[in-house]
């Protein structure tokens, strides 16, 4: 049988969706400022910070969340190899939350800059000066966010094919709206 | 298991696929992938390089260079025009950087045209104000745009019209040309006068907005040295220079703020402002010790301009933004290649 139990409670919804929204924009925030020499530059960046440790921030709310209330099991007739892919590729978006800021922080704090969120509001350097640290968390950062985008794409894909294709009620536990209970019905109904 | 149609299956997948191709292809043109004209910070430092390309390690422009530390001591007189810590009446610590404005740090002292000087005053609430300042009395160019043009058709060497052709397009060359073949060279950073160029914006302590530039005004009796006499100076004879009268006393500038007026050139360092404007003198930058820049303090920062303490923000000047981002690109290029320039201690941590 497709059809899958329960959804995610509100709250895990409320934060998917808003840092879904964040993330994607962090992302296109990201390679756009560091590819325009306008005043749009610093805008960008005075945006990038303080919405990348807003990221940081929820994502920790996030796995407390996540922690106590679980989630909905996916749908048994889905195969073990896309289960296991399922499973591992929301770790690894959970990693990537958690170390997109830190390494941007980090990075920060490697090359001496003053980490400023909002006017007059300071993040405190989390490493001292250095050229090697400076360069290796940059290029993870750099690197990191194009897997990031990757596999949200995989990510967005997946999500689609359970509401379009599969119609397994997977999406709806995250989406709302009704879940699809007789997929068999709505398929013959085609 | 019961599966849709594969017409409708088939419409589904086609709908996923443009919907990930369509996310891939806007980041892609935000990143700026498909618009191979436009001008990227990459693109602004590669066109810095000399023609033997960038030297592994240094700045991509004012490579060569000496550290100082010091002291900037306001008098208080600041605070009319900003709110920020650094004008309350007190001394606050420098490290600081003498410089050449030419992208190889093997540069011939008495050659470069343009002297700079790079400063960082930390204030105890925590903050910093970096600047990077130069001795002309205007940039030579209006834009980060026509200042790129300027580094590609001053690198086409072998075509003598690039420069006619650039110079028809951004007249504003002229007056640059003007400075540089006539004004004196002197014979030490500390004579020089350091000009921010560039407009910035005060706040002060009722929120009245002031857009300001400032400089600093050597304490030095300036010298002038003949073109002769110069080339017969040694390679680092300003570095030596600096040295020797450093060692032997504080050397100084006076930081003077002139104040815009209504309709002046905010936006444009390629033009003065007009003389009698208000002027405050705020404090003065103390250089009091010389360090070499191999093991020095200024070595790994980033004089970028727009490092502002709160109440001091930019104006609607568009070069502090292309230079924030450049500089940026030229750190962290530098810095992963700290091999290449060792320190005398031994190797960079
Ligand atoms: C979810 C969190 C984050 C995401 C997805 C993200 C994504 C990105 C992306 C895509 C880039 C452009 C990389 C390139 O093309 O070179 C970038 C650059 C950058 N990010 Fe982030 N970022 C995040 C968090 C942060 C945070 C918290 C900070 C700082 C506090 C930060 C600071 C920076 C800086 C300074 C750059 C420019 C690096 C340079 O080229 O010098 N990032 N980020
Ligand atoms: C779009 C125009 C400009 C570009 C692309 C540019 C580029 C650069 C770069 C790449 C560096 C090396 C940064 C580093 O690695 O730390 C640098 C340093 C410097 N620039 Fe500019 N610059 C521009 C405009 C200006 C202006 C208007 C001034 C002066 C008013 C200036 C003064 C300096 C000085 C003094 C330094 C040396 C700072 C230090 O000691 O580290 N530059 N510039």
């Amino acid at each position: 049988m497709n059809r899958i139990g329960g959804r995610f409670t509100g709250t895990q919804r409320v934060l998917h969706w808003g840092m879904a929204v964040g993330i994607l924009a962090m992302l296109f925030i990201g390679v756009g400022m560091v590819s325009t020499v306008t005043t749009s530059y610093l805008a960008l960046v005075s945006i990038h910070k303080p919405l990348g440790v807003a990221i940081l921030v929820l994502v920790v709310l996030r796995i407390a969340v996540r922690l106590r209330s679980g989630t909905p099991p996916l749908p048994v007739d889905l195969p073990a190899p896309v289960k296991l892919g399922a499973t591992l590729s929301h770790y690894v978006l959970y990693l990537l939350m958690i170390a997109m800021p830190l390494l941007g922080w980090g990075m920060l704090s490697a090359a001496a800059y003053p980490i400023e969120l909002f006017p007059g509001v300071f993040l405190p350097a989390i490493l001292p000066q250095s050229d090697s640290l400076h360069t290796l968390l940059w290029n993870l950062h750099r690197a990191l966010a194009f897997v990031f985008f990757a596999v949200i794409l995989l990510h967005i894909a997946a999500g689609l094919f359970h509401a379009l294709v599969r119609r397994d009620g997977v999406f709806q536990s995250m989406a709302g709206g009704s879940i699809p209970d007789e997929p068999s019905v709505s398929t013959a109904a085609e | 298991m019961p599966r849709p149609t594969s017409s409708s299956t088939l419409g589904s997948l086609v709908l996923i696929a443009v919907v990930i191709g369509g996310s891939g292809a806007s980041f892609a043109y935000t990143a700026g992938w498909l618009s191979p004209d436009q001008l990227t910070p990459t693109r602004l430092v590669a066109a810095l390089a000399p023609p033997s390309g960038p030297v592994a390690g240094h700045r991509r422009n004012h490579a060569k260079g000496i550290c100082f530390t010091g002291s900037f001591e306001a008098n208080g007189a600041g605070l009319a025009l900003s709110k920020a810590q650094v004008f309350q009446k007190g001394s606050y610590p420098v490290i600081g950087r003498f410089n050449l404005g030419v992208p190889d740090p093997m540069a011939v002292d008495g050659a470069a045209r343009v002297r700079g000087i790079g400063v960082q005053i930390a204030t105890p609430d925590g903050q910093e104000w970096r600047m990077a300042m130069i001795n002309p009395p205007f940039f030579p160019v209006a834009s980060p745009q026509a200042f790129y043009a300027l580094l590609v058709a001053s690198g086409k060497k072998d075509d003598p019209n690039a420069m006619k052709n650039f110079a028809a397009v951004h007249p504003e060359i002229g007056a640059f040309g003007a400075w540089a073949g006539s004004a004196p060279f002197t014979e030490s950073y500390a004579e020089e006068r350091f000009n921010s160029l560039d407009s910035f914006t005060f706040t002060d302590g009722l929120g009245a907005d002031h857009v300001v530039r400032w400089s600093l005004v050597p304490a030095a009796q300036a010298v002038s040295v003949s073109k002769d006499d110069l080339a017969k100076r040694s390679n680092d004879f300003l570095e030596q220079e600096i040295t020797q009268r450093v060692a032997a006393g504080p050397q100084r500038w006076t930081m003077t703020v002139t104040v815009a007026e209504q309709g002046d050139p905010t936006a444009d360092p390629s033009k003065a402002w007009p003389d009698g404007r208000r002027t405050v003198d705020v404090g003065t930058l103390v250089a009091s010790k010389i360090v070499a820049e191999p093991d020095g303090p200024c070595r790994e920062i980033n004089y970028d301009p727009t490092v502002l303490p709160s109440g001091i923000h930019t104006s609607d000047d568009p070069f502090p933004s292309a230079r924030s981002a450049a500089y940026a690109v030229s750190y962290d290029r530098r810095t992963a290649e700290a091999a290449a320039y060792p320190t005398h201690g031994g190797a960079p941590q």
